[in-house]
Order: C-alpha cells, then sequence, then structure tokens
C-alpha cells in the first residue's frame, strides 16, 4: 500500500514538473510535506541541499532519498519508476513524431526557432551557476570581498585549458574539484 | 549482432559516466553530452542534438532523462532508450542511497563541501566554453532572426525569470512563422516551389 502510494506520487511529480530542476522543487513539496508528512520541512531542505550537491535531477534524488526513508531499497525503487515513468511515455512518443515527422517545412521552422533559444537557455543556466560559483549563495555583489578567489582561479584555469586542449571535460570537472579540496585543506 | 551490443555497452557507459558527474542536472548535462555524442563519438549532429534538447526541456520530467531517452532512441530505437534511461537514474539513485544513510555527517564536512565547489568551478567553465561555441555557431548563420530570440530569450529567463515553457512556445512559433513567410515570398517570386 505505501509502495503504491509513493509510486502514486512520484509519478504526478514526473507528470507534472515541466522544465526540470527547480520547477520540480514546489511539486515534490507539495506530494512529501504537506500532503503525506513523509518529511518534516527541515529534512525536506536538507533534501534539496544534497540534491543540489550530488549528481542527478533533483526529482530523481528526492525519489530515491524519500523512498528509502519510508520503505527502504523497494520503496527507493518505485518512486523512482513512478518519477521516470511519465517522460518515458511522452517522451517517446514525441520522439516517434519527431523523426517522422522532422523534414515538415513547418516543423523545420519551428526547430530552427528553439535552437537559438535552447543556446539561451544554457547560457542563462550557466551564468546562474557562474554567479553561484564566485559570489556564493547571496548572489552577485558589488563588493569584492565577497569574491571567492579560489573559484575564480579554478574557473579562469578550467575555461583557458577547455578552449585550448579540449581535453574530456569530466576531468576538468574532477581536477577543479581535487584541488579546490586540497586548497582547503592546505589553507 | 557484435556491433549492436557494443553500441548498448558504449551507449550505458557514456550516459552513466555523464549521469555520475552532474552536477546540478537539466542544463549541465546537456553540454556534456553535446561534447560526448556530437564532437567525440560523432553519432549525432550539432543541429539535431539541440532539436533533441528543445523536446527535452518542453516534456514532463526531468531535461537530464529527457534526454538521454531521445538520445537513446536516435541512436539505437526503443531499447536504446530504455538502456540510457537506465544509464541516467542509476548514479544518482546509488549515490543518493547512500547519502540517505550518511547525510548529517556528509552535510556538515567542509572537504566535502570544498571539492563540491571547486567542481562547481569546473562545470561552470564548461557550460561556458559550450555556450561560447553553440552562440558563435548561431552568430556565423548571420540570421538576424535567430540573434534577436536567442538574446530575447537569454534576457526573458535570466533577467526576468518568464516560465521556460513560454519561451519555448513563443520561440517555436516565431520559427514557424518566418518559414511560413519565406515560402509566400518565394510564391510571390514565381517559384513554382
Amino acid at each position: 500500500m505505501i509502495l503504491l502510494k509513493l509510486f502514486w506520487s512520484f509519478f504526478q511529480i514526473g507528470m507534472f514538473s515541466i522544465g526540470g530542476g527547480m520547477a520540480a522543487m514546489p511539486l515534490i513539496q507539495n506530494q512529501v510535506v504537506n500532503l503525506h508528512h513523509w518529511l518534516t520541512l527541515t529534512e525536506f531542505t536538507d533534501l534539496i541541499t544534497i540534491a543540489e550537491m550530488t549528481p542527478g535531477p533533483i526529482a530523481i534524488n528526492s525519489a530515491t532519498f524519500v523512498g528509502i526513508r519510508i520503505a527502504g531499497i523497494p520503496g527507493a525503487i518505485v518512486a523512482t519508476i513512478g518519477c521516470i515513468f511519465p517522460s518515458c511515455v511522452i517522451v517517446s512518443l514525441l520522439a516517434w513524431i519527431y523523426f517522422k515527422f522532422k523534414e515538415l517545412t513547418v516543423v523545420q521552422g519551428i526547430l530552427s526557432g528553439l535552437r537559438p533559444t535552447i543556446v539561451a537557455l544554457i547560457a542563462s543556466a550557466g551564468l546562474s551557476i557562474f554567479i553561484l560559483v564566485v559570489w556564493g549563495e547571496d548572489g552577485f555583489s558589488t563588493n569584492p570581498l565577497t569574491i571567492n578567489l579560489v573559484s575564480v582561479l579554478l574557473f579562469t584555469v578550467a575555461i583557458f585549458i577547455l578552449r585550448k586542449w579540449k581535453p574530456n571535460p569530466i576531468y576538468v570537472m574532477l581536477g577543479s574539484g581535487i584541488i579546490g579540496g586540497a586548497i582547503d585543506l592546505l589553507i | 549482432m557484435k556491433n549492436q551490443k557494443h553500441v548498448y555497452r558504449r551507449l550505458f557507459a557514456s550516459t552513466f559516466y555523464l549521469s555520475a558527474f552532474t552536477f546540478g542536472g537539466g542544463y549541465v548535462i546537456i553540454p556534456l553530452m553535446k561534447k560526448k555524442f556530437v564532437d567525440d563519438l560523432q553519432w549525432i549532429e550539432e543541429e539535431e542534438m539541440l532539436n533533441l534538447t528543445a523536446i527535452a526541456q518542453s516534456s514532463p520530467g526531468a531535461v537530464a532523462v529527457n534526454a538521454a531517452i531521445l538520445l537513446g532512441y536516435r541512436v539505437a530505437g526503443i531499447s536504446g532508450a530504455l538502456v540510457t534511461i537506465l544509464g541516467t537514474i542509476l548514479p544518482p539513485f546509488i549515490t543518493l542511497s547512500i547519502i540517505s544513510i550518511f547525510y548529517t555527517a556528509f552535510r556538515d564536512n567542509t572537504v566535502v563541501n570544498a571539492v563540491l565547489k571547486g567542481m562547481q568551478a569546473g562545470v561552470a567553465a564548461v557550460i561556458a566554453d559550450v555556450v561560447m561555441s553553440l552562440g558563435s555557431n548561431v552568430f556565423k548563420q548571420k540570421d538576424i532572426v535567430s540573434v534577436i530570440v536567442m538574446v530575447g530569450a537569454f534576457i526573458s529567463t535570466f533577467f526576468f525569470g518568464i516560465n521556460v515553457m513560454y519561451i519555448i512556445l513563443v520561440c517555436g512559433c516565431i520559427g514557424a512563422v518566418k518559414i511560413l513567410i519565406q515560402m509566400k515570398k518565394v510564391q510571390k517570386d514565381g517559384d513554382p516551389q
């Protein structure tokens, strides 16, 4: 019964969170904290922090975290499946439509409008992360003292290496993480 | 058959690897997927990658999972999609399972925090790198409408926080109208097409 409830809750989260990332957060809070009382608000805030700090989409992270706390590993599996089920069905359908009709002129037109939009959306997300990296949680500030020098240094070196040698980005990310940790231990 | 197996293994390994190192979801994984599948493996074109991203973004659910489904489907059909879904959700599933057991210790550890902070700087650099390449390609096309759409979409989402769904709807319509006007013009010029 609890497994069914978990499935249904996360099914709804997966179904109605359009736009990804933070768009899912209020939905998760509504289901998990307000409706079912599976987590307290403090636990939920911790969950968001963890989800931000660990890899993976926030909805999948939440499904695993809540599922385990409520019903162990089976709970986590059921909640995760519930969460991705709507995506699987709808996206497969859209994929089929896309590959069937992508040669149509109107579809070509729509896609030609969407491509620069996606570049803009990636740029916007990138700039938000850049601001978080340089100034921290409080956001952009004109006060030079709030700038995190280690992060600025890491960012500058990383972008230089990426542009110059085009290495696998994952090594750049891991490298800057290790150097960040090492600097913290030394200072 | 052996080749097919090789493709599945490659799909699984690539998506697992990308998902395991993608902090912050959605838009972080897209540049990494672009690097992997467009630049390294050359399985799909840059233009198609952007089309698939647009579909992933306009569908319900996590953008990373949606993009993985589309990539898998594009490369190896429904079974390819199943492989990439598994590859994408396993890393967060495993990580979160472990962390939910030790989460307070994890949260308060300063070294862990410093490593994560350093990785965020790396992520920001990776995104900046990809945006520079993609953005300069849009400018190179010398299509004024595309440039306006890109700049307009950026301002609407970054400065005004307008819901991404509306931005996508409006920009899709602009693209459709643009192509219909082009077709009308061609017809007026007496071209049978």
